[in-house]
Formats: structure tokens, C-alpha cells, sequence
């Protein structure tokens, strides 16, 4: 593989997208499915765009360039009392904040507030003509203009390199609490999501790991507060409220994707409650692989041992790491969508909607 | 910009053979007919279509976009005509497709949290379909009592409640559109989560300039369990702004806090009888919600702050009646202001939080060196402006030398790193301050996804983009709708 071009200034980055006919833009590597391409591709670094630009607590924003580490923004936040509500995910393994968006990979936080799409503000980025713009905004209301920071979300460098992000962030909680709570099968799993969703206590985030009989709910807010709440969810339910060494164990867990194969398949699915037990039924099925449902049954993982390949879910996906499609399950491939493809990118210069490289 | 057929002879062969698309009686194309489509609530401007087609399906909508799309006849999508931007405004060659029959909710899944919807159907109205099972849907402009989930959609409309839970588009899952080109597209699905390029965030807020919404998939939330509004009367604005910032340093997040300066307050007494504390500049507004134990452990908090921020008088609401009390003055506010003057402009620009306080004093200077009386109300937690700027449309050059100040405030709201728009859009109204946002190459970048979707520049044409197609300039007071206190401006 080609040594990548490290620019350190958005004019070396506009340099360096010119520089080549096709060129692919990668930040920490910790999802390199996304920018495993064919030969011919230059591979542009983000790695020294690095460092946060502007943070305003008491806006509740911040801009970083897009190779900052999340490790360093979380910490920053943290500092401050605030953080990003949607868990960002890959933290200790090296997550770019430009790595997560071109990687549309919330955290399990998402459920609540929403995820990447709902906290992004504005962007600047180089487009397939080398030409750098910013769209969006830098405060947390607007609506100027078309919404290219949350058509980013999940593009994967296909329509441009992101050189700078502007993001929404939320004060934290002074306190959280998770409760393990049991479930049989995954028929009841899904019952206790709906039934946990749609009450009063309003749960900041609801995952459950395939091969475990539980349900894992977190909330937030003060800490008085949130003893009542889960004394009350448990007078209904089943289960415990785990230590804060526990909890901490078991986001870190999900957010860092630790419950799968190192090696292999692993990709991520788009879900609706009601398709989560067939899911986890294919996974099941699947000899070795592991599962995870998050986000209440909006999000599934599979990882699958090396060597093993990845079943077919029949529903839309993609992969992160490991030998299997990028894109995954059934897509509709609109004539919109190679316009689009077209007027950010008329050269082609970046890797095509879909992979026929 | 594409014309339609010029002469008069072949214009009304083309609309013979629209008329031929639909039902008899569902194009309309008498004066009468059309009034009530000529303007929406951007009252200074109004136009009169060729005609209005009424479609009653998604077929229909269909048939007649792919129609305009062989013709190369412009149309603009309209639902209620609530636009502050003049975003549904008609063109004079083109023709208004009126969204409001398509008013079915498709499908509401309580136990996942979301409802299917066409574009027709009024922002409450999901709200009041959800409210069985427990759940609302959060969006909440002030004109939700009429304004369709179409036209929030094109809009990216916003409400009371954006800093805790986002504008239109964060709550838009899914949508089924017909685009410029005739193409019928659906981009996302049910999942709250999305896989690839986010299409239906590209989608929402193009402010017709792509399309039309046929069937929208909308999240819903569970409404919160408790509320805790409080309303705080301050000497000085300043003091209120100080407020505002000593509640966000905290580390509270509330729902909604709001700002309503004299001149607003005198309105609402007016209008609605609503009560504030005497001798107060501005007024405070802060509402906590969720669960009760944890509104009532963020309650002390909230209340040690306010005291703590030399009010005058701080007065939480004890029940639903004093907070809906306390919501009417302020959502009344607009109009009210509205009964002051002949007509108005409003505003909502974005400055950073921590600077509304001085954005607030070169408002307030400049309404005095130009003699042009301004009320503001906004929205504290997120920046988010609304000057009023009143004038008398009878006066020669009213208009243009408040057109002349709003300029000057969207101008400063770029200079202090916000948005010439935080949720009524840039429409007509703000078409030429587009470019103090963006460079020529952002704007070209736009404009050629726009092309993208509607080559043809059909879709509501004259919209957003800097244009030298202006259209007819006239003087309005209220819109109808407004006096009669149905919707108001913010």
C-alpha cells in the first residue's frame, strides 16, 4: 500500500486532492473497510489536521479539524462538563472526529438525542474539483442553505475529505445509572425495549448483546433523581443496577465494538424493533459469529470469525472492517444519486457511490 | 431560469391539457379562485399563478410535476402558505401545487416510535394522533396549529424547543419525493438509523428547490412527564442575557428558554391580558421538563440560579393553566406587536449566545438613529433572534428603509459567526444576504446539487439563490390568519 500525503494545512489538503486522479481520504484507521479501495488511489491522511480550533462552552459548540483524534475532543468536552450525548464510538482505538462522520458511526447514546447527524453543524470540505468549502454553520440554529453536513454523515469520503467540523455538544449529567435487566429471548428483548422507550423515564440509551439474556438501559441526571427511577424500573422489571466500574465496563464494551472478533467481518445494520429477532436468528444461525443490537433495535452488529463469510441480512448495511461488500443489502440506486456524485465530484476523482472499481 | 410557453395561445393550450390531468374542478384558474394563494405570511410580496392544481393523491402530484417537468412549466409546492420567507410565494409564470388534501397519516407505530405522513397533514395533527400512546412529535414552530409537515420538511422549520431537541430535520427518518426531473425517490426508512450518505438530511430544507415530499417518515418522542416553567422579570436586558448564560454555564439543559423585550411585553399585556412583572425590560422564560424526580432535583438548581440574578420578581407557573398562561404571552407576542403597526417585518437570524447581548444593543441603537420602532422576542438558549421591525406600508419608503435596517441586523449576524436564518429559511425574503453567508464557490456548489435534482429549475425557481427575477412588491398588513391569532410570526 502507498505511503499516504500528510497535508498539515487545508491549503496542503486542496494541494493534495489535486495532486492525483483519484484520491481517498482516511483518518485513524479503526474502520478501514471504508477506505479499502482499488489500486490507483492516493490515500490522503488527515492525520496532521489535528487540533481543535474554536470551543465555546458556553455556546455548547465546538469546531476541530476533521484528523482530531475523538480521544482528545472527549477529553476537552470533559473538562467543561459537557460531552457529545451519542457516545461517539472507537475512542481509545484512535476514532478521527472526521473518521466518525465519513463512517456515520454513532454510539449507543444516540437513542435519546440522536446521533452524529443530530449534533453536526457545519463542515468545511474540499470537493472533487479541489475546491474548499464550508457549509452549514458554527451555532446551533440554521438553516442556511442545503444540509451538506448531514449529507456527509456516513459518505465515506465518496463526494469529499472533510477538512473541519462544527459540532453541537450538550452538558453531562451529573450522574448515570445502568440496569442490567433480563430478558429470555430476544421476543422479550424487543418487548422490553418498547416498553422502556415509551415510558416516563426517559432512557438515554438501550442495548442488548445477542448472546446474553438482558437488556441493558442507562439514564442520566442527577443522582437522587435517578435512584428513585431505577428503584421503580426495577419494582417492574427484572434485573439490578450495575456498579459504576460495571457500567463503565460495559459501554466502553459497545463503544469500543470489544464484544467482537478482532479479526473477520464486522459490519453494521440499519434495524427497526421488529426486525430484530430474525436478525438475531441469522446471526444465531451463522456458525461463530457474534451479534449486538443497539439503539433500542435501530442498530445491528454482526461480527463473524475470520475465514467466515458474512450471511446475507437482507437488509441495508455496511462493513467496517473485514473481507465482505461495503454496502450491504438491498439498495435502490436513484439517478439523483449519480448527479449528486457528479456535481460534488464531475472527475470521479473520489471512489464511486458503489464499488466497481 | 426556464420560461413557460410564451405566448398566450400556447400557454392556454398547456393549461387545458393540466386541467385535463386532474378531476374537473381541481385546477383552478379564476382570480377569486386563486386569491388566497397569492401570498403566504411574507405578506410584502405577492404574485398570481397561472393556476392552482388541487391534487388529491400522490399519483396526482405525480402526474402533475412530470407534467411541469414536459413543459417546462415552473411550479412551487404550497401547504398552509405559513413561510415567513416566502418560500411557497407564487410565480406569475408558474403554477401553485396546494398540498392540503394529501392529509393522511399512513401509518403511526407506537411501540416504534414513528409515523408515516403525507405532506398535507397539519404539524399538530401527528402530535394529537400521538398523544394517545404517550408520545408527541417535537418540532413545534408557533404556526403548528395550521403548518404542514410538508412545508416544515422543505423548510427545516423550528420551534420553541431546538437547542435540547433539534430542528425539522432531525426528527425526518424518511421521504418519499418527486423530484425536478419527475424521478420518485425514497431516501431513508423506519430505522432511526442510516446507512451511507444521509440522503434524507440532504433532502430536508432544500425549501422546495428539489422537489416534493410525497410521504414523510417522522420519529416520535414520549412526552415528558413534568414541566417546570418559570418566568423572570429583569430591570435591564442585560440582566435577563446574564441570566440565560448563568443557566447554561450550570450545566442544566432546558427545554426552552426564552426572551421577550418591553415593547413585546406591552403587546401581550394588550392583546392577550397576559400579566408581567412591573418595571421590567425584558423577561425571562425557562422551562425544565422530564421525569419528576429529576425536574424536581434541577428545579433548586434552576431556582437558586435565578434568584441569585437580581430579578425583579420570579414567578414559576404552580400549574398547567399558569404555564399555558405564561406560553400564550410569548407565542402571542408577534401578533400582538402586530396590532401596533400596520405591517411588519420579522426576522431570525442566529448570533452566538453569549453575544445577544450586545447583537440586542445595536438592534436597539439603530432602531432609535433610524427612528423605526423594533420589539424583539427570541429564542436564548439557541441565539436565535426576532426582531420586529415595524413600519407603516402607507408611507412612501417605509418599507425599503426597514428592509434597509433588517438588512443591517442579518449582516451583523454573519459578522458574529451565526446565520442569516435559524429556522424560517432563506425563501425570497433572504435570497440576497445569501452570499454574505457563503462564497461564490459554496453558492455555485448548491446550485449544481440543485441541478442535480431539478435540472430544469422548475422547482419553485426564484427561491434561496440570489435572483434578478424579483417578484411584484406590494403592501400588506397582517396575514388573515395572524389577526385572527391562528399563527403568528417567530
Amino acid at each position: 500500500m502507498s505511503i499516504a500525503l500528510e497535508p498539515t494545512t487545508t491549503a496542503e489538503l486542496v494541494d493534495a486532492v489535486r495532486s492525483a486522479p483519484r484520491v481517498i481520504a482516511i483518518g485513524g484507521g479503526t474502520k478501514p473497510r471504508l477506505s479499502r479501495v482499488g489500486d490507483g488511489f492516493t490515500r490522503i491522511s488527515t492525520a496532521k489536521l489535528n487540533g481543535i480550533v474554536e470551543y465555546e462552552p458556553s455556546e455548547f459548540t465546538f469546531t476541530a479539524q476533521a484528523g482530531t483524534p475523538l480521544r482528545d475532543i472527549v477529553k476537552a468536552l470533559a473538562e467543561r462538563g459537557q460531552y457529545l450525548p451519542f457516545d461517539p464510538m472507537l475512542v481509545r482505538a484512535g476514532s478521527t472526529l472526521g473518521g466518525a462522520v465519513a463512517g456515520g458511526l454513532s454510539g449507543s447514546g444516540r437513542f435519546r438525542f440522536g446521533g452524529l447527524r443530530d449534533f453536526i453543524l457545519g463542515i468545511r470540505f474540499v470537493d472533487g474539483e479541489g475546491r474548499l468549502l464550508r457549509l452549514g454553520g458554527k451555532v446551533v440554529k440554521n438553516a442556511a442553505g442545503f444540509d451538506l453536513p448531514k449529507f456527509f454523515i456516513g459518505s465515506a469520503g465518496r463526494f469529499g475529505v472533510l477538512a473541519e467540523l462544527s459540532f453541537k455538544v450538550f452538558p453531562r449529567p451529573a450522574a448515570s445509572r445502568t440496569l442490567r435487566l433480563e430478558a429470555a429471548d430476544f421476543g422479550a428483548k424487543v418487548k422490553l425495549f418498547a416498553a422502556l422507550a415509551n415510558s416516563r423515564w426517559e432512557i438515554d440509551a438501550l442495548d442488548a448483546p445477542l448472546e446474553e439474556p438482558a437488556v441493558y438501559a442507562r439514564i442520566g441526571g442527577p443522582a437522587t433523581a435517578l435512584d428513585a427511577l431505577a428503584a421503580e424500573i426495577l419494582g417492574r422489571m427484572r434485573g439490578m443496577v450495575l456498579t459504576s466500574g460495571e457500567a463503565d465496563f460495559f459501554w466502553l464494551t459497545v463503544s469500543e465494538l470489544r464484544w467482537a472478533h478482532s479479526t473477520g467481518v464486522l459490519a453494521k445494520f440499519a434495524l427497526v424493533p421488529t426486525a430484530v429477532e430474525a436478525f438475531a436468528a441469522r446471526v444465531r444461525a451463522c456458525t461463530g459469529a457474534r451479534g449486538w443490537i443497539s439503539a433500542g433495535g435501530n442498530v445491528g452488529y454482526v461480527s463473524t470469525p475470520a475465514g467466515t463469510p458474512l450471511p446475507d441480512f437482507g437488509t441495508v448495511g455496511v462493513t467496517l472492517r473485514g473481507d465482505a461488500p461495503l454496502w450491504l443489502g438491498p439498495r435502490t440506486r436513484f439517478e439523483v444519486m449519480n448527479k449528486v456524485k457528479a456535481a460534488l465530484d464531475p472527475q470521479n476523482r473520489f471512489p464511486d457511490l458503489d464499488e466497481r472499481e | 431560469m426556464v420560461k413557460a410557453s410564451t405566448t398566450g395561445q400556447g400557454m392556454a393550450a398547456v393549461l387545458r391539457r393540466l386541467a385535463a390531468l386532474l378531476p374537473a374542478g381541481r385546477i383552478l384558474q379564476g382570480p377569486a379562485q386563486m386569491a388566497a394563494y397569492e401570498s403566504d405570511a411574507l405578506t410584502a410580496f405577492h404574485a398570481r399563478p397561472l393556476a392552482v392544481a388541487v391534487p388529491q393523491t400522490q399519483d396526482e402530484v405525480i402526474a402533475v410535476v412530470r407534467f411541469c417537468r414536459d413543459e417546462k412549466l415552473p411550479f412551487v409546492a404550497r401547504g398552509s402558505g405559513t413561510s415567513l420567507s416566502g418560500g411557497s410565494l407564487p410565480l406569475e409564470n408558474g403554477i401553485v401545487i396546494t398540498l392540503n388534501r394529501l392529509n393522511r397519516i399512513l401509518r403511526l407505530d407506537p411501540e416504534q416510535r414513528i409515523a408515516v405522513v403525507e405532506p398535507g397533514v397539519v404539524n399538530l395533527a401527528v402530535t394529537a394522533a400521538a398523544a394517545p400512546f404517550g408520545l408527541h412529535y417535537a418540532p413545534d414552530p408557533s404556526s403548528q396549529s395550521i403548518c404542514t409537515i410538508g412545508g416544515n420538511v422543505a423548510f427545516n422549520a423550528g420551534g420553541a424547543h431546538c437547542l435540547k431537541y433539534g430542528m425539522t430535520s432531525n426528527h425526518v427518518l424518511g421521504v418519499k419525493a418527486v423530484l425536478g426531473t419527475g424521478e420518485v425517490v425514497e431516501f431513508g426508512g423506519p430505522s432511526r438509523e442510516q446507512i451511507g450518505p444521509d440522503w434524507t438530511g440532504l433532502f430536508v430544507g432544500n425549501e422546495g428547490l428539489f422537489g416534493i415530499a410525497l410521504e414523510i417518515t417522522l420519529q416520535l418522542l414520549p412526552r415528558a412527564e413534568c414541566y417546570h416553567t418559570v418566568l423572570a422579570g429583569y430591570r435591564t436586558l442585560e440582566q435577563a442575557g446574564d441570566a440565560v448564560t448563568a443557566v447554561v454555564a450550570s450545566g442544566l439543559l432546558p427545554g426552552a428558554i426564552e426572551i421577550m423585550e418591553k415593547l413585546a411585553l406591552e403587546a401581550a399585556v394588550a392583546a392577550v391580558h397576559a400579566e408581567y412583572p412591573p418595571g421590567c425590560e425584558a423577561v425571562l422564560i425557562v422551562e425544565l421538563e422530564g421525569p419528576r424526580e429529576v425536574v424536581a432535583a434541577d428545579r433548586v438548581r434552576l431556582d437558586e440560579i435565578l434568584a441569585a440574578s437580581s430579578p425583579v420578581e420570579v414567578r414559576p407557573a404552580r400549574d398547567a393553566v399558569e404555564r399555558l398562561a405564561i406560553w400564550k404571552g410569548r407565542k402571542s407576542a408577534f401578533s400582538a406587536v402586530g396590532r401596533l403597526s400596520p405591517d411588519f417585518i420579522v426576522q431570525d437570524g442566529v448570533v452566538p449566545r453569549r453575544r445577544l447581548g450586545e447583537a440586542l444593543r445595536k438592534i436597539n441603537e439603530w432602531s432609535r438613529e433610524s427612528g423605526i420602532r423594533c420589539a424583539n422576542v427570541f429564542h436564548a438558549g439557541d441565539g436565535n433572534l426576532h426582531p420586529l421591525i415595524l413600519y407603516d406600508g402607507r408611507e412612501p419608503g417605509a418599507l425599503q428603509r426597514a428592509e434597509a435596517l433588517a438588512g443591517k441586523i442579518l449582516r451583523m449576524c454573519v459578522e458574529m459567526g451565526g446565520s442569516i436564518t435559524g429556522e424560517h429559511g432563506i425563501g425570497v425574503e433572504k435570497r440576497d444576504y445569501l452570499a454574505d453567508m457563503f462564497s461564490a464557490d459554496e453558492i455555485a456548489c448548491m446550485q449544481r446539487i440543485r441541478a442535480a435534482f431539478d435540472p430544469l429549475t422548475i422547482a419553485n425557481p426564484g427561491k434561496m439563490f440570489p435572483s434578478a427575477e424579483a417578484p411584484a412588491l406590494t403592501q400588506h398588513g397582517l396575514h388573515p390568519l395572524e389577526k385572527a391569532g391562528v399563527i403568528s410570526r417567530e
